[in-house]
């Protein structure tokens, strides 16, 4: 069986600029174009460009549907605001961690990881058909479209990104503040202008149709020479957003974590009715079992995904994400572990080839940007 | 470029040079182009012995660990310490200041390729 993966609008432009594509989450995508230390490092220090546009958008006008699966309280987000937020099953499992856009038409955005769109949009539309009401008789199904592959999203990411996108738009982006978004025209390509990311860095999300992105795209290259700009693959954008404590869906949570076990509370409105409130508010009567913890390595050693964390010859835990930290100058990680082992200062090793490597938990994120001046 | 006209290369991508009965060993230029970013190496102490085809160590990217072999067998007599503080030698020169091993009374290894034929290897993988 041979499975093609999508191409988003820009793949010709990662070609032209000789990017090592690789597939992910159904698509192929540019992975670096030059080194992953050095685009990693232009997006702390200068501004990076990344191309977004595997990941899926949905519209969910039904506001009740958004209030059932999102949780968060999105009744309280206000238009043009943006909130970070999970969908869970019943069992409070998640299912996807989720971007929330407040609508100033009053339906709400989700932008949800590249692999899980469909599944996202297939559950939500059934939660939309099993609680419709008597008159509505399976209609709200119809409230929630799957948007993603008319959507191009490229991310600008940097402490030069504000005023790299303001030379290219008449948006005042000065009043746009973080997790809030507007629309407008950037290098005359109409946008819904976002500023968010996945980085740790200030900077914005720009959401166009495909049709725009080339034209888009080639302008803030264009225009961000100055700035020291530079295309940035999925590998920077792995080892940036582990730097800033930011977690991957699929290696950091999956279906069977609950949000209280991958430090998410903050992403919950309890006095609210969600589909896995109730298996949340239990489990968090039971106290959880194990907790997502950053940690930092005292040796050389670098933790990956699924070693083993082990404390007095035995298996305790597990790596989540692990790499170095070109920021930082040593190597980082996530792991799941027992509540015991959780808090900051607490050592324990990682099991690195038959070897455990002193590893000591601190608090996430890992990295802060600078406050701005 | 390197002259490569005297090395023989692995299957495994490493490439060896001999110099009398010594000989340096490291990856090549398509290894460390796929691994991408080096950002630690695990190496043998020296006085090892280490058999043709044996696992010398583990060379880590930001992508992946990957292990590594020698293409002949030998003692270890010299590590490049460099590469402890600056991995990266490995992308920016693999058949220069990015070497990896030397060892000393190895034999000869017939499994081994010319640059000719390691670079229709690569080919073929590439292309698989």
């Amino acid at each position: 069986m041979v499975v093609t993966a999508a191409r988003t609008p820009l793949y010709e432009e990662h070609v032209r600029l000789r990017a090592q594509m690789t597939n992910f989450g159904g698509w192929v995508m540019p992975l670096q174009y030059s080194t992953i230390r050095e685009e990693h490092r232009a997006v702390r220090e200068a501004v990076g460009l990344f191309d977004l546009s595997h990941m899926g958008e949905l519209r969910v006008n039904d506001e009740s549907l958004a209030q059932r699966v999102v949780s968060r309280d999105v009744t309280r987000l206000k238009p043009g605001r943006a909130q970070y937020a999970v969908l869970c099953n019943e069992a409070g499992g998640i299912i996807d961690d989720v971007l929330v856009y407040a609508m100033p038409d009053g339906g709400y955005l989700l932008v949800v990881n590249a692999g899980n769109q469909d599944g996202d949009f297939d559950w939500i539309r059934a939660q939309g058909n099993q609680s419709a009401s008597p008159s509505g008789g399976g209609q709200a199904g119809g409230a929630v479209l799957n948007v993603g592959r008319e959507w191009a999203l490229i991310g600008v990411q940097g402490p030069r990104a504000v005023g790299l996108v303001q030379r290219l738009t008449t948006a005042e982006l000065g009043s746009v503040k973080y997790y809030a978004f507007v629309e407008g025209s950037v290098a005359d390509v109409p946008c819904v202008i976002s500023r968010t990311g996945y980085t740790g860095e200030d900077g914005f999300e720009l959401f166009c149709g495909n049709a725009g992105a080339v034209r888009l795209w080639r302008a803030l290259l264009d225009e961000g020479q100055s700035d020291g700009i530079r295309p940035a693959g999925l590998g920077a954008r792995d080892t940036l957003r582990l730097e800033a404590g930011m977690r991957l869906y699929g290696n950091d949570m999956d279906a069977d974590t609950n949000p209280l076990e991958a430090g998410l509370d903050w992403t919950l409105n309890l006095d609210k009715d969600f589909i896995g409130r109730d298996a949340i508010m239990r489990a968090r009567e039971q106290g959880p079992s194990r907790l997502l913890v950053g940690f930092k390595v005292l040796d050389r050693s670098i933790p990956r995904h699924g070693y083993s964390v082990v404390g007095d010859g035995e298996r305790v835990g597990t790596v989540t994400s692990g790499n170095v930290s070109f920021t930082l100058g040593y190597n980082i990680g996530m792991a799941y572990v027992p509540p015991a082992l959780a808090e900051p200062g607490t050592r324990f090793g990682v099991d690195v080839r038959g070897t455990a490597a002193p590893a000591e938990v601190v608090q996430l994120p890992f990295y802060k940007r600078p406050h701005p001046k | 470029m390197a002259d490569l006209s005297g090395m023989r290369f692995a299957e495994t991508h490493e490439w060896i040079t001999k110099d009398g009965e010594t000989a340096t060993v490291g990856i090549t230029e398509y290894a460390q182009s796929q691994l991408g970013d080096v950002i630690y190496l695990e190496l043998p102490a020296v006085g090892q012995q280490l058999d043709a085809g044996a696992r010398l160590g583990v060379i880590e990217s930001v992508k992946a660990a990957s292990d590594l072999y020698s293409p002949v067998g030998g003692e270890v007599t010299e590590v490049n310490q460099e590469l402890k503080d600056h991995p990266e030698y490995v992308n920016q020169d693999p058949y220069g200041k990015g070497w990896i091993i030397k060892l000393r009374a190895v034999k000869d290894n017939p499994k081994l390729l010319d640059q000719k034929a390691y670079n229709a290897f690569v080919q073929g993988q590439s292309h698989s």
